[in-house]
């Protein structure tokens, strides 16, 4: 064996024993130190003669790059179970609770107001946007119910003064005066807003929302109408197909009237639309009386048009299950938690309306 | 409206099932809301028999009974009756009924340890009589054992809600005739009555000429020698049916009338009045006892029915006790009149009375049918009271002519959508009793006097389709085109501020816009107080100031609930004054209690007011508006503490006032008794974030960056206390803004080693140029420049 094939198997015996980085260094200084093993090998380099200097130069360079290596792999070794003995106190219980986050939500009326907004936008309708307190006039005479008509007795008014002059709207509908008002035909409005009667019980509540729909132009018919909500009502309600019915009922300020019903059934204590033989009341509509139109000096000859108006907050309940309708308002921490929804589920027709 | 198929088919001939008549109903306008039987829903209610009693195991008057309703199973039911024994036939109630007099559900539930089915009922329980003493003992066949008790006795009540404008719906009658023109059936004609009018009309009557003569027709007659007594069985029940009670056969006449017919009437006790019937209106002050034994004061000018010395009656709405007739009343003063709507409206309202009477005459009775009325009525009257009926004497108008409207087919089609031809048209009016000319493409239609809701072609066009049906329009596709864009700036300000602040972390609530005074006080910024005329309760009794007043109301109540650390928002009006639009629309939010509480990794923390200076200045920067714009001042309302709170407007301290943010001021904390008084708020005022000018459409700027080294350097400048170190870190920002990229304070001290008005302030400056790596020269010099400029603006000194 020579001189080299020693020193390399004197190497391999010591390098498999290694556990510590203080042993390696020990074993590079014994190879590689100022008297080390390969070291005192390159000084014999000069006492051979120029051919066999050749030859025993490249074996030794082999054994040193070779000793090298496995001296680098040995400290990663070492190295990595160092690291690795260490995570091993490093461990936390991964199950602890983390930082408190608030999850912060958006109210259901405001969820299913985009919502109505988004379905009604397709369609080219704009939202329009009106004050809560109205006068007496826009809220009810423009409207086509005079001060001695009965249909006031329907909506319990409140008044900001005796005289009555003043009052919260009952309903959307002044809207569509102001817009018509300040406007020129055609219109397409939508107006979602807050609604105010001064009746509170378990299913009335003294504030509510509704939305209000107006489209007047040339030659709309009340079969326009029927094709809108029927739109409408499919979109909201995610559903492909949904019976429907028109019943002839009276608003002041739309001849003919009528309210619209849609099926439904209840299957496991869950109300199902669009199918069943039951009907639910969702909406009033009609043909806008000419009345009305002429109130607001819009041309009855050239334009007609449809409106229609729609409790949100019930439609909220409808589609999301909820069953109370006072508790819309009461700001109940857990109730919001439970039905409010994450900001960032932003109704989109691209998207689509629910997550 | 109330109606039976019995009495409907009294004036309907048709052979229409039940159902098919209420679906008819409702498609054409007149509205079912609910088909029950009489009295109320109670097909649950079962005859039962006591097999056996045995004393209760725990309870001494307790008696634990088996029951046969009829079934296979006897059922274990605990009765506490004294009467309960076996063999007895009683009225039984199964779990889930709801016993009429308590209006409580019944639940299987254990009494004294036994588990009781159901209950055994008393009279009093069921409404039957003021009996109580006891369960009900019943003397029939033990062959109804299980049949339902009122299943017997009920005739089944259909409850119409009729629309404001349908006046002739007010009587079955009416009800029939709409009925009649869908198809289901054929109307009846009324019968033709004969009356031997035989008697001398005693009484005079007029109609004053007074300026507010809500009266246009009075007809009367006069009926001697009747013997007033019970009303004979049927027409009890047709009263007893539509929930009203029984009086005399001349009362219920009258009623019977009004209901059939939507003819309101009223019948005086002659030998009570004073002589003769002046209808005037009434004097300033005048007093007047009505039938529903209330004492009215009358305001001047409403349509009064008086005698020589007082008032009888409030004319189309109640009668007066003076002349009321009793059962010993002989002779008679029969009246059928017609009102003015807006007249009685009006004088219902001031007073607050409402009777079936005024709520037909506001609606419209037939002016045309007040002799027919009459003639109606006092038949009945003789037929079942006896006496003498004089002549009618019609005082004012007789008749009132009946409208004539102009319909044509090409206008039904224009509105509706679908065609109709003259013919179907002319069939439908004549089905409704329109008389119809027939012109070539139009029909001259004379309006029915029983139909004063019908003043326009387009009120024909109603009539039609809604008989025609609403199901035959054909739906016309919307088309999927968008012309204006579907939000205004502010309507995208209000949504995009609504997901920002949830997603910081707040719960968005809806309340009322009203609130309570006492608490919207303290929220206000000067604004008038806008009080509700007729509140719904005193402590909803203001329009809101301040998003505030209701925030705090309902923070309280989750802390009542157990909850301190919340979020709340809402993004709503608030006003300013009582004219319509003077309301804004305000961001508010509170935040209350701890960042966290009782956690294992980080120290309990407190929510401070730089939380919500955060939000706010995050959600200005949402909204659109560049942080540097944003000038921060402690400038703030009372309500907030004076010391924790700031406001941001934009870019100067004139600039729009953007929002407010800090500790709600603790003395109202205080006031509303907060359990967790650590609450701060924020307000940010929509109405003040302008719209960009979007003229020219905005691109981002350029993207530019530097490449090389940047550097930091800290400084410790000791400074007078009150000296502001947002200004402080702006004069920093400005002594080069090419090469000092931020300036972020990172300590505040005061204290030990720090004269009294001073206080140290350690700053954090980026340094970076774009053109080279700076040196430490350039570093020294420009630091150098820091530390100069400070002082000479600020008199800080560096501190060493």
């Amino acid at each position: 064996m020579s001189e080299l094939d020693k020193i390399n198997s004197i190497f391999d015996a010591k390098i498999s024993a290694i556990k510590t980085k203080e042993e390696l260094q020990n074993i590079k200084t014994e190879f590689f130190g100022k008297n080390g093993q390969i070291t005192k090998q390159f000084k014999t380099l000069g006492s051979l003669n120029p051919e066999q200097r050749k030859e025993f130069a490249s074996k030794l360079n082999k054994i040193k790059d070779d000793i090298t290596n496995q001296i680098e792999q040995k400290n990663f070794e070492i190295e990595n179970l160092e690291i690795n003995e260490k995570l091993k106190n490093e461990k936390v219980d991964i199950t602890l609770p983390t930082r408190a986050y608030r999850q912060g939500k958006i109210h259901p009326v405001s969820q299913v107001i985009d919502e109505i907004s988004s379905i009604f936008s397709e369609i080219g309708f704009s939202v329009a946007e009106g004050p809560d307190v109205e006068t007496e006039y826009n809220n009810f005479t423009a409207l086509n119910t005079p001060e001695d008509h009965p249909a006031r007795d329907m909506h319990d008014t409140f008044y900001l003064e005796k005289n009555k002059k003043l009052l919260l709207r009952t309903h959307t509908s002044p809207v569509q005066i102001r817009t018509m008002l300040n406007g020129k035909p055609p219109f397409k409005i939508i107006v979602p807003g807050r609604t105010y009667r001064c009746d509170s019980d378990q299913t009335h509540a003294p504030m509510f929302h509704q939305l209000e729909g107006l489209h007047i132009d040339k030659n709309i018919t009340m079969g326009h109408l029927k094709g809108c909500l029927d739109y409408f009502v499919k979109e909201f309600f995610e559903v492909k197909n949904v019976k429907m019915r028109f019943r002839p009922s009276h608003f002041p300020f739309t001849e003919p009237s009528a309210e619209v019903d849609i099926g439904y059934k209840v299957e496991n204590d869950k109300i199902i639309i669009g199918e069943g033989n039951k009907w639910l009341e969702v909406l009033g509509c009609g043909m806008v009386h000419p009345n009305v139109l002429k109130n607001v000096k819009v041309n009855i000859k050239q334009y007609q048009g449809f409106a229609f108006g729609m409790g949100i907050d019930r439609l909220a309940m409808l589609k999301y299950g909820i069953n109370d309708l006072r508790a819309f308002f009461e700001t109940d921490y857990r109730w919001l938690s439970h039905f409010g929804f994450d900001p960032l589920d932003v109704p989109t027709n691209y998207r689509g309306l629910s997550k | 409206m109330i109606i039976t198929l019995p009495w409907l088919k009294e004036h309907l001939q048709t052979k229409a099932k039940e159902s098919e008549i209420i679906d008819k109903l409702t498609n054409i306008g007149l509205e079912v809301e609910g088909v029950k039987n009489n009295p109320g829903e109670f097909g649950e209610f079962k005859i039962a028999k006591i097999i056996k009693t045995e004393k209760h195991p725990n309870a001494d008057k307790l008696k634990v009974c088996d029951v046969d309703i009829g079934g296979k199973e006897i059922l274990k039911v605990v009765c506490g009756a004294s009467n309960a024994r076996d063999g007895l036939l009683t009225i039984y109630a199964p779990p889930g009924a709801v016993i009429p007099k308590t209006k409580f559900q019944l639940k299987v539930a254990k009494i004294r340890g036994v588990e009781s089915k159901g209950m055994l009922c008393s009279e009093s329980e069921l409404n039957l009589s003021n009996e109580s003493d006891g369960i009900i003992e019943l003397k029939i066949k033990e062959s109804e054992i299980g049949k339902s008790y009122f299943r017997s006795k009920s005739e089944k009540v259909i409850d119409i809600s009729v629309t404001p404008n349908r006046a002739d719906c007010l009587g079955i009658r009416g009800i029939a005739r709409d009925l009649s023109s869908s198809g289901i059936g054929k109307l009846i004609p009324l019968k033709k009555r004969k009356l031997k009018q035989t008697t001398e009309h005693l009484i005079k009557t007029s109609i004053k000429k007074d300026p507010n003569q809500g009266c246009l027709t009075f007809g009367s007659c006069y009926i001697k020698n009747i013997v007033n007594k019970e009303s004979p069985e049927w027409l009890k029940n047709k009263l007893i049916v539509l929930g009203l009670k029984p009086i005399s056969a001349v009362v219920d006449i009258t009623n019977y009338v009004m209901f059939d017919l939507n003819r309101p009437l009223h019948a005086y006790d002659a030998d009570k009045i004073d002589k003769e019937i002046i209808v005037r209106d009434s004097k300033e002050g005048e007093e007047f006892e009505a039938l529903d034994n209330n004492k009215y004061k009358l305001k001047k000018g409403m349509c009064v029915i008086t005698d020589k010395s007082s008032v009888l009656g409030l004319g189309g709405i109640i009668g007066g006790t003076k002349t009321s007739t009793e059962f010993e009343t002989k002779n008679i003063l029969l009246e059928s009149a017609y009102f003015l709507p807006s007249s009685i409206r009006k004088t219902s309202r001031d007073l607050a009375i409402d009777t079936d009477a005024k709520y037909r005459f506001e609606r419209g009775v037939d002016p045309n049918f007040v002799s027919r009325g009459l003639e109606i009525a006092a038949e009945l009257i003789i037929r079942i009271c006896g006496g003498q009926v004089s002549k009618f004497i019609i005082t004012g108008k007789n008749t009132q002519k009946n409208n004539i409207i102009k319909f044509d087919t090409n206008k039904f089609e224009n509105l509706i959508g679908i065609p109709i031809t003259i013919n179907e048209a002319q069939k439908i009016f004549l089905s409704l009793g329109f008389q119809c000319k027939k012109g070539k493409k139009d029909l001259n239609v004379e309006i029915p006097s029983w139909r004063p809701d019908i003043s326009q072609d387009v009120d024909l066009i109603e009539e039609l389709i809604r008989i025609k049906g609403f199901e035959k329009i054909k739906l016309v596709e919307p088309e999927r085109k968008r012309e204006s864009e579907t939000l205004n700036f502010k309507q995208k300000l209000f949504h995009l501020s609504q997901r920002s602040l949830a997603s910081k972390g707040y719960l968005e609530t809806v309340t009322w816009s009203f609130t309570d005074s006492k608490i919207d006080k303290q929220f206000s910024k000067g604004e008038k107080e806008i009080s509700i005329f007729n509140p719904i309760s005193s402590d909803l009794d203001v329009l809101r100031r301040s998003i505030f007043s209701n925030l705090a109301i309902h923070l309280k109540k989750n802390q009542d609930r157990g909850y301190e650390d919340l979020s709340l928002f809402e993004i709503g009006p608030t006003f300013f004054g009582k004219n319509p639009g003077e309301q804004q629309i305000v961001v508010g939010a509170l935040k209350s209690g701890k960042v966290n509480r009782k956690s294992w990794i980080e120290k309990e923390r407190n929510v401070d007011v730089f939380d919500l200076k955060a939000d706010a200045i995050q959600t200005l920067i949402e909204l659109g508006i560049s942080e540097q714009s944003l000038f921060i001042s402690d400038n703030t309302e009372q309500y907030f503490h004076p010391g924790r709170s700031g406001s941001i407007n934009l870019k100067s301290e004139k600039g729009p006032l953007l929002a407010y943010f800090g500790e709600i001021h603790p003395g109202i904390i205080k006031k509303l008794d907060f359990k967790e008084p650590n609450i701060y708020g924020l307000e940010i005022f929509l109405k003040n974030i302008l719209e960009p000018n979007k003229k020219i459409r905005q691109t981002k700027k350029s993207f530019q960056v530097s490449d090389f080294q940047k550097s930091e350097r800290d400084f410790a400048f000791v400074i007078d206390k009150i000296f502001k170190i947002g200004l402080l870190e702006k004069i920093i920002k400005e002594i080069d803004s090419s090469i000092i990229r931020n300036v972020t304070t990172f300590d505040v001290y005061e204290g030990e080693n720090i004269p009294k008005d001073k206080k140290s302030v350690a700053i954090n400056v980026t340094l970076q140029a774009d053109d080279k790596t700076l040196s430490e020269k350039d570093l020294d010099q420009i630091s150098k420049k820091i530390i100069e400029v400070v002082k000479e603006k600020t008199g800080a000194s560096i501190r060493s």
